[in-house]
């Protein structure tokens, strides 16, 4: 058995920043394993722990500053990593869905995974997509926002739990092999250890572009132009408590015992 | 000259609110693009959510009658021969948990590119999508070439369309292949109903992810003990097992309406927002000024949690 996992490297922003043309001015960026992956790999790596012969290979977006990001991935389990890279792709200031899965596809189709994994969404472009996208272009089974997994490799079927909205979940049985999209809260994301963290970097980490892929970059989409971008107006019109502490702990206590709350 | 598709949506024989505000912005799109909306309903009781969904601004609507409940394989399927036996050059869809499980499967289908979690619409010789990112300290806007797309639209972003339309309503002649479905739904589970029921709380203290550690849930516990309030959480603090599943505000959580809510480390994702906009009174304690709880709390500390929660604890006797 194999499962691939989709890892992504995000950008966080400082509470305070600045916008330089169409990007965050990457001063205030902070780059990190993306949350709803970590699940998605913990989630790999459990059912590795549990089978025999289940091998977990990570597959990248990205460029050669997401190695740290894979490595943290293959820290905590994941066997080994194909990341792609390319100029045709750094280009674009912002890759869409159908591009990302078109790529991601194009390793897939190499590794032939019996199980594919990855996050619900990014915690920054938030497209919540590329895990469907990447079923559609492989013509495979998927199954979006997934809470729960029973895989059975013997009747190639997986049986999920699909959160929907307002506390309630659907259940599924999907055909393998599959994309799964994982949320977050499925499992207990483990912490690197160090003997981990020293074994990951003896682990492949393959690197290729685009020609090695056999993808022509003239034919993927690159649908998105971004035209514009800009920090969104505070709608609020919150009353804002102003000094120390005690000050404004002092203020809201007095809201409070205006609307009768606290009153013994 | 630009047709727009909406799909509709519902679950468990009902539609969702979602589906009214498609029409919305489904209506304003056509009109800019000087096309006519068509809306899709597929499955379920197709004829009582049509007459539902006849609103103003509806021209068509077409209806699919295969199952009872949402599969992806047949929306897939059905919302894709409905967008080229319309001709629609535009295909709306939910920004919603099944809106993502066969929106991007439709745009791949239809080789059109997709945007999800549209916050603003706008045509000007062709679509520009405006969407939040950067994980929500920014919005951008997306300018799509040509004259088709497949978008997901945020609920909550545009009012329910309201009033009475005469729209022809029609029985669409599309065949679902039964092979290409690879999914089954088997059932549904209800989940998060414990010992504590938050909706029923008329104040909530809540806690959310500034709140680093899980020992450090002491002084928002101490808080809600002195104010005799029920503790509640957004849902980093639930994910990480820290409190149960009962106590999640938000989407995926519970939908609470209280006299006071107290967001304590609460940045305000949109999912948080909508389980608890409908407070009365809300207050947000956050050291980031621009998180986006600010816009609908009524009132604001832009201060360090761990030094206003034990002062107004102290306030009042704890």
């Amino acid at each position: 058995m194999k499962i691939l996992v989709t890892v992504t490297e995000v950008a966080a922003v400082d509470d305070e920043f600045e916008i330089d043309g169409l990007g965050v001015d990457e001063r205030y960026l902070t780059y990190d394993l993306n949350e709803w992956d970590d699940y998605a790999v913990e989630e790999a790596v459990q059912y590795q722990e549990a089978h025999d012969d289940v091998e977990v290979v990570t597959v990248t977006v990205g460029p050669e500053r997401a190695d740290q990001t894979i490595r943290q991935a293959l820290a905590k389990g994941a066997d080994r990593a194909v990341r792609v890279w390319d100029d045709a792709l750094a280009e674009s200031r912002l890759l869409d869905p159908a591009t990302k899965a078109r790529v991601l596809s194009a390793v897939a189709r190499e590794e032939d995974p019996d199980l594919i994994l990855t996050g619900v969404q990014t915690g920054d472009a938030s497209f919540g997509a590329t895990g469907v996208a990447l079923a559609a272009e492989l013509d495979i089974a998927w199954a979006a926002v997934v809470n729960d997994v029973d895989v059975d490799a013997g009747a190639g079927t997986a049986a999920v739990h699909r959160e929907l909205e307002g506390g309630l979940e659907e259940l599924t049985d999907v055909d393998l092999p599959a994309v799964l999209t994982i949320q977050t809260g499925i499992n207990e994301p483990r912490y690197a250890s160090l003997r981990g963290i020293r074994q990951a970097q003896s682990k492949d980490l393959d690197v290729c572009d685009l020609a090695d892929l056999g993808v022509a970059a003239g034919e993927l989409p690159f649908a998105y132009d971004l035209t514009d971008l800009y920090e969104p107006e505070a709608e609020g019109e919150a009353t804002l408590w102003e000094g120390g502490p005690e000050e404004t702990a002092g203020e809201l206590a007095e809201l409070l015992r205006e609307k009768g709350v606290g009153e013994a | 000259m630009s047709d727009v598709l909406a799909v509709a949506e519902h679950r468990r024989g009902e539609l969702r609110d979602v589906s009214f505000e498609l029409v919305t912005a489904g209506a304003d799109l056509a009109e800019a693009a000087g096309g006519d909306l068509h809306v899709a309903v597929v499955s379920g009781d197709v004829e009582s959510y049509a007459d539902s969904l006849d609103r103003e601004g509806v021209d068509a609507i077409h209806t699919v009658a295969h199952g009872e409940e949402f599969n992806h394989d047949v929306y897939e399927q059905a919302v894709a021969a409905l967008a080229e036996e319309t001709g629609a050059s535009y295909v709306l869809a939910p920004n919603s948990v099944n809106g993502l499980d066969y929106a991007p499967a439709v745009a791949d289908r239809l080789d059109r590119p997709l945007v999800t979690d549209a916050v603003g619409l706008s045509y000007d010789d062709g679509l520009a999508v405006t969407r939040e990112l950067y994980g929500g300290k920014t919005e951008g806007v997306i300018a799509l070439d040509g004259e088709a797309a497949v978008v997901t639209v945020r609920p909550a972003e545009w009012p329910a369309a309201e009033g009475t339309g005469d729209a022809t309503v029609t029985a669409a002649d599309v065949a679902i292949d039964e092979d290409a479905v690879r999914t089954t739904v088997t059932g549904f589970q209800e989940v998060g109903a414990g010992e504590v029921d938050i909706s029923e709380a008329d104040v909530l203290v809540s806690v959310g992810r500034g709140i680093e550690e899980e020992e450090n849930l002491d002084i928002v516990e101490d808080l809600a003990e002195v104010l005799d309030a029920t503790l509640s959480a957004s849902r980093p603090i639930v994910d990480n097992g820290w409190l149960p599943k009962d106590r999640q505000v938000g989407q995926s959580g519970k939908v609470v309406t209280p006299d006071v809510y107290i967001a304590i480390g609460i940045s305000g994702a949109v999912q948080h927002v909508a389980g608890m906009k409908g407070s009365d009174t809300i207050v947000a304690i956050n050291t980031d000024p621009n998180a986006p709880i600010f816009d609908i709390a009524d009132y604001g500390i832009v201060d360090d949690l761990f030094e206003v929660v034990p002062a107004l604890t102290e306030e009042f006797g704890g």
